[in-house]
């Protein structure tokens, strides 16, 4: 009989775990609003702050979503931030020599899918033993080639129309609100793109793929899946979503420059690593990187509100990459009990 | 046992370099349907890397496949499995973050189309894995659960499960019982034998004598890449083929 209450208990307690594991990330972002909240509780709920979180995360998120995907395969991509570079040098300067708008707008995605394409296929077809390599490469061929074209000078000035994404601003005055509680374009952005993602990732074949790839690559091989092909596929959305990144930059920036993105590929691959994504792949969700991003964005801005140096900013967001990966062992220790 | 004659693969004169080494050289096999080949041989005698060229994994540097009679040139294992070839192997070849149901259809997942747009149909493959599952009498607490969650002999049921659910004709087994606890053993050989009474050609390639002269019809060795010996599993015995391992005869 005792025996029989034990496995009720330890039943219930294997139930709850998969929860925890899929949802436990999310507790520990509304943890850190609750937290925040507390020190200030005139700030940063106020309409104005949350918008503001929103906007600063906005192109950090579109390349974290991209590293995502990367990192599920098992891999790596360190150039995210040169491609998100080089595509708003190229945007700058297409739009500089008076190309319309939806052709400027154009430009940084398929500028950012085309660099990813690079990665893949130089991951795939020069066999290189790790994608750390191929991307330690073009981050400095990217970045470079960005200065090549531009001169290494800012190139500023953009139409309205292509810094909607990042600047835009929806009004919701209709609503019965005021004016000054908008909402920017770039968080239905987010909303939108993590969106596609997560249906992409979740119920699509390649998404399936993608995962089986991360688990064990073999498997995948032996199950007639063209690996190679579906590498290539991640890595060039991976270049795209970087090219998003650059148009939002642009509008929020309204300016192309040298040093954009720069070191932004460690916050990208941070993001994930908190959101609960495994370097060994095969592991992690997109509400998880979402939840990476958001814990990011609103320890930099809580602590900006509280007038704490960005020098103490990165100490804080280096502990709590430790933490929650080692939350994440403490995890996987429980839930392999058997 | 080989009543059929209905011969379903044959492999002719199948050589493997890989660089200045010599794999196999000249190698021949042949499988009828409901007949179990078993294949033996030391470490390095070439069972694998034949495998590996029949699943479609390698291309043979010379040679020729001939399936129901026809000569197939297999660029992936994508082409084999479209024949009706199917692999089981050593290291089991599963995602052990997927599910059961996704890994037995991995890479072959039914899928619901909305417009343009096609999604996995989750419903789909749970109702497909738990009356495949049922068929073969495997017993797992859920088709929902992780592969990595299981024990040795569940994994070897699932990657059979795995190679059967799409009316496989040739089933090449790799090791099916290596990793295994010795009760875990009796079920897979079970299996084996329930496979080719539904007329499936098996090629199990196996140390263990136990396993050969329990589900084999007919036993062949390789050798240092080469066809050693082969027999009707009635004409020979386990001495004796455990000296053809040796490279004896």
């Amino acid at each position: 009989m005792v025996e029989e209450k034990d496995k009720k208990s330890e039943s219930l307690y294997l139930k709850l775990i998969p929860y925890f594991d899929k949802y436990g990330i999310l507790l520990l972002l509304l943890l850190m609003i609750l937290v925040m909240h507390i020190l200030q509780p005139d700030v940063f709920l106020s309409w104005r702050n949350v918008t503001n979180v929103f906007k600063q995360i906005s192109w950090q998120s579109m390349l974290a979503l991209g590293v995502f995907m990367v990192i599920v395969t098992a891999g790596i991509d360190l150039s995210v931030g040169s491609i998100m570079m080089l595509s708003l040098m190229i945007l700058a300067i297409v739009a500089k020599a008076g190309a319309p708008w939806f052709i400027v707008v154009i430009t940084p995605l398929i500028a950012g899918f085309l660099c990813g394409l690079i990665n893949g296929a130089g991951i795939t077809f020069l066999r290189m033993p790790h994608p750390f390599i191929m991307t330690l490469g073009t981050l400095y061929i990217f970045r470079g080639t960005g200065n090549l074209i531009s001169g290494g000078t800012p190139i500023s000035g953009f139409t309205d129309e292509v810094r909607y994404l990042g600047h835009g601003r929806i009004d919701l005055t209709w609503l019965g609100l005021e004016k000054s509680q908008y909402l920017p374009v770039s968080l239905v952005l987010i909303a939108v793109v993590y969106f596609i993602f997560w249906i992409f990732m979740n119920h699509s074949r390649t998404g399936k793929w993608i995962y089986a790839i991360g688990g064990n690559p073999n498997a995948a091989r032996a199950s007639g899946i063209n690996v190679n092909k579906i590498l290539i596929i991640v890595y060039s959305l991976c270049g795209f979503l970087s090219g998003i990144g650059a148009l939002i930059l642009a509008g929020r920036a309204d300016s192309g420059y040298p040093n954009a993105g720069l070191q932004s590929e460690l916050d990208a691959i941070a993001a994930c690593i908190i959101g609960g994504a495994s370097f060994f792949g095969g592991r992690g969700t997109v509400l998880g990187v979402f939840a990476g991003v958001m814990i990011m964005g609103i320890l930099r801005n809580g602590l900006n509100l509280m007038d704490v140096s960005s020098f103490w900013q990165q100490v804080l967001i280096g502990s709590i990459i430790v933490l929650a990966v080692y939350i994440d062992v403490l995890r996987r220790d429980l839930s392999t009990r058997k | 046992m080989s009543s059929s004659n209905n011969l379903l693969l044959e492999a002719k004169g199948i050589t493997k370099y890989f660089g200045t080494i010599t794999a196999l050289e000249n190698v021949n096999l042949k499988v009828r349907a409901g007949e179990c080949l078993g294949v033996v041989g030391d470490n390095g005698a070439g069972k694998s890397t034949l495998m590996k060229v029949l699943s479609g994994l390698y291309k043979p540097s010379a040679g020729s496949l001939h399936f129901q009679g026809k000569e197939e040139v297999l660029e992936s294992p994508r082409d084999s499995q479209n024949l009706g070839l199917e692999m089981v192997y050593q290291d089991l070849a599963l995602a052990g973050n997927l599910p059961i149901g996704e890994n037995i259809f991995l890479g072959r997942e039914p899928t619901k189309n909305l417009g343009l747009l096609k999604f996995l149909d989750f419903k789909k493959i749970k109702e497909l894995t738990d009356a495949h599952l049922g068929k073969l009498k495997i017993n797992v607490k859920s088709a929902d659960q992780k592969v990595e969650e299981l024990s040795g002999g569940q994994r070897q049921a699932v990657a059979i499960a795995r190679s059967t659910a799409f009316d496989a004709k040739v089933v090449i087994m790799d090791e099916p019982t290596a990793a295994l606890a010795i009760k875990e053993v009796g079920k897979v050989l079970d299996l084996i034998n329930s496979l080719k009474k539904t007329g499936v050609g098996v090629i199990v390639i196996s140390h263990r004598m136990d396993d050969i002269f329990t589900v084999c019809d007919r036993v062949m060795a390789l050798f240092q890449g080469t066809n050693f010996a082969e027999a009707e599993l009635s004409k020979t015995s386990r001495d004796e083929v455990i000296g053809w391992i040796m490279g004896k005869k």
